[in-house]
């Protein structure tokens, strides 16, 4: 089973702004410009390596989710881990 | 180079040689008032040079170079010789600049503290910063402001201030004393004139101030006012911005600390008259 967990802290400059949160990622020289569930998603994996489920579970028991659906929070990963953002374990 | 001449805008120094003696008089002329680079060593070097030497006397044409240069940048025929400098200085800043943050933006300065005005070209940038420096505010730079990553002042760039079609009779009307340069008609931009900034924006070019109010400014349209969230503010300055991606984490630590602490408008306008009173309202009650 795969796990993710969130890139090292000391790599990524978050900076929360009105709707949108920005992330500096320092590895890439890249800037982020990110919604809701980005900033969630990599406060919930912290360090800490989870599988999809584990990650699910984790933000259902923070958020209200409506919609919990472990296929495009797969997908949301991915593209996290494309990004730099989020690590395969 | 054969003609050669050296001047500072703001905080930079620019040393710039020609072939011909025409676009250095110009610079000399209109740029009389301002200073020597410090210390006599220019942080940019602008070259206007003829394709080929008998290009120099035939259908002259200008080429511009310098320490950075885009390749294949069309030439300016010789009576744009002015214009060919200001754009051989514009882009050694927007492409060498890496001690502070570059805006594409006028700013202006009243009590210490500076108005950022930013927008597409036509947005009114220019002729809103010079009509303000008429009414009495600082003029800090028509084309660009830069931000001091390090303090998050902003820096002024007051070059010539580059006047476009309709907004020529406009300025010249509110600026009847002022000195302009010759009239350029047929530039890529249509009919240009240079303005040179009024004697209080020269001897204080180098002051920075603290940036208090940014607008985004739309000419054309009827006059509307909203608010421009942080984020927002974020995206279309790094879009105004020639060096964010080259200054990695430092530009990144300027302009968020500039849109968490500045707030921003968008103001569409139909007139400049308009434009003012929106502008002199929005800095009375920010």
């Amino acid at each position: 089973m795969t796990a993710y967990r969130a890139a090292p802290p000391a790599t990524l400059r978050i900076v929360p702004l009105d709707a949108l949160t920005l992330i500096y990622h320092r590895a890439s020289g890249i800037t982020h410009i990110v919604d809701a569930p980005v900033p969630e998603i990599l406060e919930a994996l912290g360090e800490e390596a989870l599988t999809v489920d584990g990650l699910l579970a984790r933000l259902a028991e923070r958020f209200d989710l409506a919609d919990a659906d472990p296929m495009a929070l797969a997908v949301r990963l991915d593209e996290l881990v494309t990004a730099g953002l989020v690590e395969r374990r | 180079m054969r003609h050669v001449t050296s001047l500072r805008i703001g905080p930079m120094g620019f040393r710039i040689g020609s072939d011909w003696r025409a676009p250095i008089a110009a610079l000399d002329d209109l740029y009389r008032d301002y200073p020597k680079p410090d210390g006599g060593i220019p942080d940019f070097n602008v070259h206007l040079f003829a394709a080929r030497p008998w290009r120099r006397f035939i259908r002259p044409s200008v080429h511009i170079a310098g320490d950075f240069v885009i390749p294949d940048a069309a030439p300016l025929p010789l009576e744009m010789g002015l214009l060919a400098a200001e754009m051989g200085m514009n882009l050694q800043m927007a492409l060498g600049q890496r001690r502070y943050l570059l805006l594409h933006a006028s700013a202006v300065e009243r009590d210490g503290k500076a108005l950022l005005m930013t927008g597409i070209s036509g947005a009114g940038k220019s002729t809103l910063a010079a009509l303000l420096m008429a009414r009495g505010w600082r003029l800090m730079g028509d084309e660009f402001a830069l931000v001091d990553p390090a303090t998050g002042l902003i820096h002024g760039f007051p070059r010539l201030i580059s006047l476009k079609n309709e907004a020529l009779p406009v300025v010249q009307a509110a600026l009847p004393g002022a000195r302009f340069g010759e009239i350029m008609e047929g530039t890529p931009k249509g009919t240009l004139r240079h303005l040179v900034p009024d004697a209080r924006a020269i001897a204080a070019m180098a002051e920075p101030a603290s940036p208090e109010l940014i607008l985004f400014p739309s000419f054309g349209f009827a006059a509307e006012e909203r608010e421009v969230l942080p984020s927002e503010a974020f995206v279309r300055l790094t879009q105004a911005s020639t060096n964010y991606m080259s200054l990695g984490e430092r530009g990144f630590d300027a302009l968020t600390g500039l849109v968490k602490a500045v707030p921003a408008h968008a103001i569409d306008y139909p007139d400049t008259d308009t434009a003012i009173a929106q502008v002199e309202r929005l800095w009375g009650t920010r």
